[in-house]
């Protein structure tokens, strides 16, 4: 009893630990994003005095309401497509034979291999030339391409786990290829699904490189490049606390969606499908 | 339920593989029918392409007298099981078996009466609303049942169906099966390796090797008048025992000793014009305690002396092994295929070593010398170039296709 009593406490304080070197940096930020401008340099963990100005600086102007609009907007659109093309394609790599498809998965590994840094110039000239730069769709475009082989690599490795046999099982069953898809492969890749989409969303959610070379305006601007556009109240203020509040501002979606869809990622994936 | 016509069955891989080369087969309406042999033989292939799961690359499929090559498997009204089951995890025992029928369009009342009919017949009643998951090997492979049974389908198909199942559930299993199908009265084919099941649940058993049909016919038939060295050497356990020999002066001389070859067999190798080496055949059972043969019986044996190895009592009978060191396995590819099968080669014993059944009453020691007797009417000679028994009876049981 005591051997093991020991044995949990012993867990706890490394627990606590990990815990708190995790959390520090999160709470230090929350701590700076209420505190009050004079005292924001006093090295205090904890505010001497709880403001809301922060908060209520940044969605006073419609700089970082509008951001936050484009956030949302561009990373949901960038997740949707990806993770709709990506089950698509990671199926067929996962299931079929077909000519060309070492080239696939190659040529999707080289793109996600490719330092995005080197692309920002070209991607920039071409995008003023087409006519997208600065809009949604010219930071959509490169999002799917570096999410993509992301999608594919993660769900191909979902699809191969689920046993073929169910498949051939359905189509003796009666099911039309779309039905077997839809009522059995489907549902059971669905942990893989969300973990894809939650993947892809927080890349796009986080980028920072593409949304500042390919916007100008407040029309395709997202958080993180507006963040750097923060001014203080006066040209000799740093504007530290409206980043601080910008940044948990924008930590919430993630945070909710990944609660949102954490059950459906440890949901059980086929457990029980064959022989065990 | 309907019949299951194959008409020159044949499965080419684009890659120029053959698969299955040829196969015909009628497997009538209401028959149990078993494919066998070992892994690589094409059988789950055949199966695979009545299903639908396979595209045919020559050949007829007919199913209750319908052309069904190129229909897909939901339009050919067959139903499966699997080797792992294939359970949809998602589901619960319920929607599994009527998953089916939900896709058909039945509506929910009919559903749910076939489900619970189909449960009652597996006693699964009580497992309906559980997950695949939390339910044991042997109420899976029923619920693999159940999904096939509640279709009321033209024919079950039967993918090894028990061979995930431990030794004592599977013999359970193998049974109830059999009943199930007596039973509904099904067409049913079945595939496995084993030919215990083979031998047991079949009607008519289908032995495969490479791609070809080696014989088709009834269990018994198959163990009497095995048409080549493969179906002698597959079928029966403990396997039949193979022996080199040689015809000389009206006598085969063997390594165990020489045997009168009596009018039945010299009549047989003339009829087909034997070459002068032979492959002998024997079955455990063909051997016998020399002191034990009933003396009206002995005349049609010979007696001889061997070093016993290994005694294995069952208590109704006696396994005793002795070694044989003139044996080539490799002689005929038939040969090295089997041994491949039973494992003989994986084992590393050295020599060649001969089973015989004798009566339980036998005094035969281990390490002992002893005299054993051999029925040579029983006995089985094959020829080793073309592997075919040139001891067949006189009418060979009916060929059929």
């Amino acid at each position: 009893m005591s051997a093991t009593g020991r044995r949990r406490s012993q867990w706890a304080v490394i627990n606590i630990l990990v815990i708190a070197y995790a959390l520090f940096p999160v709470w230090w930020i929350i701590a700076l994003s209420f505190k009050d401008p004079s005292t924001l340099t006093d090295g205090n963990f904890i505010p001497t005095e709880w403001t809301w100005e922060n908060y209520r600086g940044i969605f006073q102007t419609s700089e970082f309401t509008r951001a936050l609009i484009n956030s949302i907007g561009i990373a949901l659109i960038s997740t949707v497509i990806a993770v709709v093309l990506g089950t698509m394609a990671a199926y067929a790599v996962a299931r079929l034979r077909f000519p060309g498809k070492s080239l696939l998965i190659g040529m999707s590994l080289l793109i996600a291999m490719f330092p995005p840094i080197s692309l920002v110039s070209p991607l920039f000239n071409i995008e003023r030339i087409i006519g997208i730069f600065d809009t949604w769709t010219g930071l959509i475009i490169p999002y799917m391409t570096f999410s993509l082989p992301l999608a594919i690599y993660t769900l191909s490795a979902f699809f191969r786990e689920i046993p073929w046999d169910l498949e051939k099982a359905a189509k003796v069953d009666g099911a039309t290829p779309a039905q077997a898809f839809r009522l059995v492969i489907a549902p059971l890749a669905a942990p893989g699904v969300f973990t894809t989409a939650i993947l892809v969303f927080i890349f796009c959610w986080n980028d920072f490189l593409f949304a500042i070379s390919l916007t100008s305006t407040s029309a395709a601007r997202t958080v993180p490049a507006a963040i750097a556009f923060f001014t203080g109240s006066s040209q000799f203020a740093q504007p530290t606390g409206s980043i601080a509040a910008a940044a948990v501002v924008i930590t919430i979606p993630i945070i909710v969606f990944v609660l949102l869809f954490q059950r459906r990622i440890v949901a059980g994936l086929t457990s029980g499908a064959v022989k065990g | 339920m309907a019949e299951i016509v194959l008409e020159g069955i044949t499965k080419r891989y684009p890659d120029g593989a053959v698969a299955v080369k040829d196969v015909n087969l009628r497997v009538e309406d209401g028959e149990f029918v078993i494919l066998v042999g070992p892994s690589g033989c094409g059988k789950s292939t055949t199966l695979n392409m009545i299903a639908g799961l396979e595209d045919i690359t020559e050949g007829t499929l007919l199913i209750d007298g319908q052309i069904v090559n190129d229909r897909t498997p939901r339009d050919r009204d067959i139903a499966m099981v699997f080797q792992s089951y294939a359970l949809y995890p998602h589901m619960s025992v319920r929607d599994n078996m009527g998953f089916a029928l939900r896709l058909a369009k039945v509506d929910k009342a009919t559903i749910r009466e076939k489900v619970e009919e189909a449960a009652r017949i597996l006693d699964l009643t009580d497992h309906l609303e559980r997950k695949p998951a939390n339910l044991s090997g042997g109420q899976r492979q029923r619920v693999a049942m159940g999904r096939a049974i509640v279709r009321n389908p033209k024919a079950f198909l039967m993918d090894e169906p028990l061979s995930n199942l431990d030794a004592k559930l599977r013999v359970q299993m193998r049974t109830q099966i059999s009943r199930l199908q007596q039973r509904l009265g099904s067409t049913t084919v079945y595939v496995t390796h084993d030919q215990t099941e083979a031998m047991t649940l079949g009607d008519r058993v289908v032995v495969m090797r490479g791609g070809v049909v080696q014989q088709i016919g009834t269990p018994q038939h198959l163990y009497d008048q095995p048409e080549n060295l493969f179906v002698a050497g597959f079928i029966g356990s403990p396997a039949m025992n193979f022996l080199h020999a040689s015809v000389q002066d009206d006598r085969l001389h063997t390594s165990v000793g020489d045997f009168d070859l009596g009018d039945r067999l010299r009549r047989a190798l003339e009829r087909h014009d034997a070459p002068r080496d032979l492959i002998v055949g024997l079955r455990p059972e063909a051997f016998e305690d020399a002191a034990l043969v009933d003396p009206a019986r002995a005349g049609s044996g010979t007696a001889f002396n061997v070093d016993i190895d290994v005694v294995e009592s069952l208590g109704s009978d006696v396994y005793a092994y002795f070694t044989e060191d003139e044996w080539q396995p490799t002689a005929t590819s038939e040969l090295a295929e089997l041994a491949a099968d039973s494992g003989t080669t994986d084992t590393g014993a050295g020599g060649h070593q001969i089973v015989t059944r004798l009566a339980a009453a036998t005094r035969v020691r281990e390490g002992s010398r002893a005299q054993l007797w051999v029925d040579t009417t029983k006995m089985h000679i094959f020829d080793p170039a073309t592997g075919a028994n040139l001891t067949l009876a006189e009418e060979p049981g009916p060929r059929e296709g």
